[in-house]
């Protein structure tokens, strides 16, 4: 993992320190509101419909044990004994003070965090695959890249005042974990024929009001060239990109807008334009981070771990966990535990801060002292021995952590909706609940097989519904909660934008609708097919004879 | 609207002219960029000082062939959220120019240590904010990451710092 040295040790407490003074001039009402806003927005401080709400960066989702017990004494100290971990592998707390804010980005600083830029019209938290460092078909882990990145990105006096938020993402996996099709710049690791690696940038994705998937604008992309690269894209999209509509001025509009051929060639000549510069340092640099994330030293182990398989015939409930919940690890011996933050009638990636000790004192056993935040909110054990996986399984199952759901119709992404956010125009929360109540059996779940259940409670789409294989969108039609499905939506490699299936459902109407979704599809899928490509061969309509056919 | 260079306010002795002002016999004349493109020839020609006034909209690619004969670049900030004004202060700055960039409009003192990393030197400020709280905020941070930027006295640039031994950064543009 990342350590910081004295520079971004010092970096983040002056940056404390800045806020601090700020908070204090809005508070002695020196500033404005309006002029506070953007201030306390880059430093991740939200106002919401109850409170202040704080979002606390896990640059590309990745957490020590020391950083997990961190996030919980902040829950418990200012926060209602709970966090929510999100979509962009952050975690929110939803109920704090502006007055202790500075208290906790200092607490944070102790254990190497922060909140810079997890809000405003900046470059955000950069994101990753979840898995990075332990997937078996990695070509190689993404995370130093996603710190270069984090570090050049950190308060760019360039790019501060974008005119929208700007998200990246980074996969060094062939599978796309980190849906880098629908980020404002993706980039994903190639590996060609002579054993070289390069990046794929890929620039206009998003989902919002106006979901789109990216264009790739280079296709292979020295690894030395990255900051300079993305530099001449920001450059081209501070200048260009729309300010007069704050929902045409994300880059996907201006790529549309301009066209993707005209957008790579203002990019081209932005780079070219300035003779290019030595890149020795960002080089080192890199060097530099990536020693950190030397992978750990991992046992001589056997592929077949008999106390494991043993455990699994005894234990049919921990078989069925391991099924859903384990992914393969690269090394022999070992696997990937996904926790499912998921639980029946649950609220999708909220944890307290008992949970989160609890997953912090199983990574330190049991996983390298590394814990990883999920897109899909939930909570990784990246490098397990499978001999313990029977161990750590009998412990969360007490915490309400060993639902057995990772991956199926139970586990639902779902924004916080109207129970707490600003700008919802309805509740997300309930429906997931009613939903994961409905498909409570895992039998059931199983039987379905993988399916990405995605609620955003307004179009700004944070739940990812344009994403989902199935996806629901809470809106408001005259003071009433109604919600719209789309089917077919993917954020992976193959991605695509979900379409809507016709008219849309009150809250109580959407787990049936579901239901009758899903039966549908185990009615007509061929052996082993899953939802998302029996979708895509069948079309929509047997789904809307199902869901809207007259008796 | 006081104007601040070098962390003290200062007389401005620029005459700022719009698209109609007659134009002086000499001194220092600030014009639109339209009434420069429009009247280069004559211009060429003036005894005095030129400066221009460049929207955020324009392209400061079409301002480079005249930055040569430029002693003042003004770029205005319509709002303190629109951020255009710091990517054309920087193409203007790697294009080569020198000599002052000001950036006039909705300034705040939160943002004055980034507009000048990115190359400004004077500022047309509101008189709302005392002159001490623009001097503080000068040195808010005195570390940043990115290459190429301006610093100034107290403030480091850490993967210079942190690679001392590599090449350094070409055109470092150090004003002054």
């Amino acid at each position: 993992m990342y350590r910081y040295d004295e520079f971004d040790h010092q970096f983040v407490r002056e940056r404390t320190a800045q806020f601090r003074d700020q908070a204090d001039r809005r508070l002695k009402g020196e500033l404005t509101e309006e002029e506070f806003r953007p201030l306390r927005l880059m430093n991740g401080l939200y106002l919401q419909l109850h409170a202040y709400m704080l979002r606390v960066a896990i640059p590309y989702g990745t957490l020590s044990s020391r950083q997990m017990r961190k996030l919980a004494y902040i829950a418990e100290k200012w926060d209602r004994g709970y966090g929510h971990f999100t979509t962009r592998q952050n975690i929110q707390y939803n109920w704090i003070k502006l007055e202790d804010t500075a208290d906790i980005l200092a607490a944070l600083a102790e254990v190497e965090m922060h909140a810079i830029q997890t809000s405003g019209n900046c470059i955000r938290n950069v994101t990753t695959d979840h898995w990075a460092g332990a997937a078996a078909d990695e070509i190689s882990d993404p995370r130093p890249v996603g710190e270069l990145l984090r570090q050049w990105s950190s308060l760019h006096p360039e790019f501060s005042y974008l005119p929208r938020k700007f998200k990246i993402a980074v996969t060094g996996a062939p599978n796309d974990r980190a849906a880098v099709k629908v980020h404002d710049i993706g980039l994903r690791l190639h590996k060609n024929d002579a054993g070289k690696i390069g990046w794929e940038v890929i620039v206009g994705g998003g989902q919002g009001r106006t979901p789109m998937i990216g264009v790739t604008v280079r296709d292979f992309l020295p690894e030395n060239e990255l900051v300079a690269y993305i530099e001449a894209i920001m450059r081209v999209y501070n200048l260009y990109g729309r300010r007069d509509n704050k929902y045409k001025a994300r880059i996907k509009i201006l790529v549309h807008e301009i066209g993707a051929e005209k957008f790579k060639s203002e990019v081209e000549t932005e780079y070219a334009r300035h003779p290019q510069q030595t890149t020795e340092v960002e080089e080192k640099e890199l060097a530099r981070i990536a020693a950190y994330f030397a992978p750990p030293q991992f046992e001589k182990l056997s592929r077949f771990a008999p106390a494991f398989e043993d455990a699994k015939l005894k234990h049919p409930e921990f078989a069925r966990w391991t099924r859903n919940n384990l992914a393969a690890h690269k090394v022999d011996g070992y696997t990937i535990v996904n926790i499912s933050l998921k639980p029946e009638g649950g609220i999708p990636g909220d944890a307290t801060a008992d949970q989160m000790r609890l997953m912090a004192d199983l990574a330190e056993r049991c996983s390298n002292d590394e814990l990883r935040v999920s897109h899909p909110q939930n909570i990784i054990l990246p490098h397990v021995k499978k001999d313990d996986v029977y161990s750590i399984w009998q412990q969360l199952g007490p915490a309400g952590l060993a639902t057995a759901n990772y991956g199926l119709a139970g586990d639902i992404i779902a924004c916080p909706g109207m129970d707490y956010c600003a700008l919802a125009t309805a509740r997300s929360i309930p429906i997931s609940q009613a939903i994961s109540r409905k498909f409570a059996d895992l039998d059931v779940q199983e039987k379905i097989g993988p399916v990405k259940i995605n609620i955003s409670g307004c179009i700004n789409a944070c739940g990812h519904h344009h994403v989902g294989h199935i996806g629901i969108l809470g809106l408001d039609k005259k003071g009433e909660e109604f919600y719209q499905i789309t089917l077919g939506g993917s954020s992976t490699e193959s991605a695509s934008i979900g379409s809507i299936l016709g008219p849309g459902f009150a809250g109580h109407e959407v787990a049936d609708a579901i239901e009758k979704i899903l039966e549908t599809y185990v009615k007509l899928r061929q052996p082993g097919e899953e939802f998302l490509y029996a979708y895509r061969r069948l079309g929509p309509n047997p789904f809307k004879e199902a869901l809207y056919a007259t008796a | 609207m006081p104007l601040l260079r070098n962390n003290a306010f200062v007389v401005d002795t620029w005459t700022h002219l719009g698209l109609e002002d007659k134009l002086p016999d000499g001194g220092n004349v600030v014009l639109p960029f339209q009434r420069l493109k429009n009247e280069w020839e004559s211009l060429a020609k003036f005894p005095g000082q030129l400066g221009v006034l460049l929207n955020n909209s324009d392209h400061a690619g079409e301002l480079e062939h005249f930055l040569p004969h430029l002693a003042l670049v003004i770029l205005p900030f319509p709002a303190f959220t629109d951020g255009r004004a710091y990517s054309i202060a920087r193409q203007i700055r790697l294009a080569g120019y020198r000599a002052e960039l000001r950036a006039t409009g909705n300034l705040l003192p939160d943002q004055f240590q980034y507009m000048q990393q990115v190359g400004f030197t004077s500022f047309d400020v509101s008189d709302r904010f005392p002159l001490s709280m623009w001097q503080s905020a000068a040195k808010q941070m005195s570390l940043a990451y990115q290459r190429g930027l301006y610093r100034r006295t107290g403030e480091t640039e850490v993967w210079t710092e942190r690679h001392m031994e590599a090449a350094p950064w070409e055109e470092q543009p150090h004003a002054g």
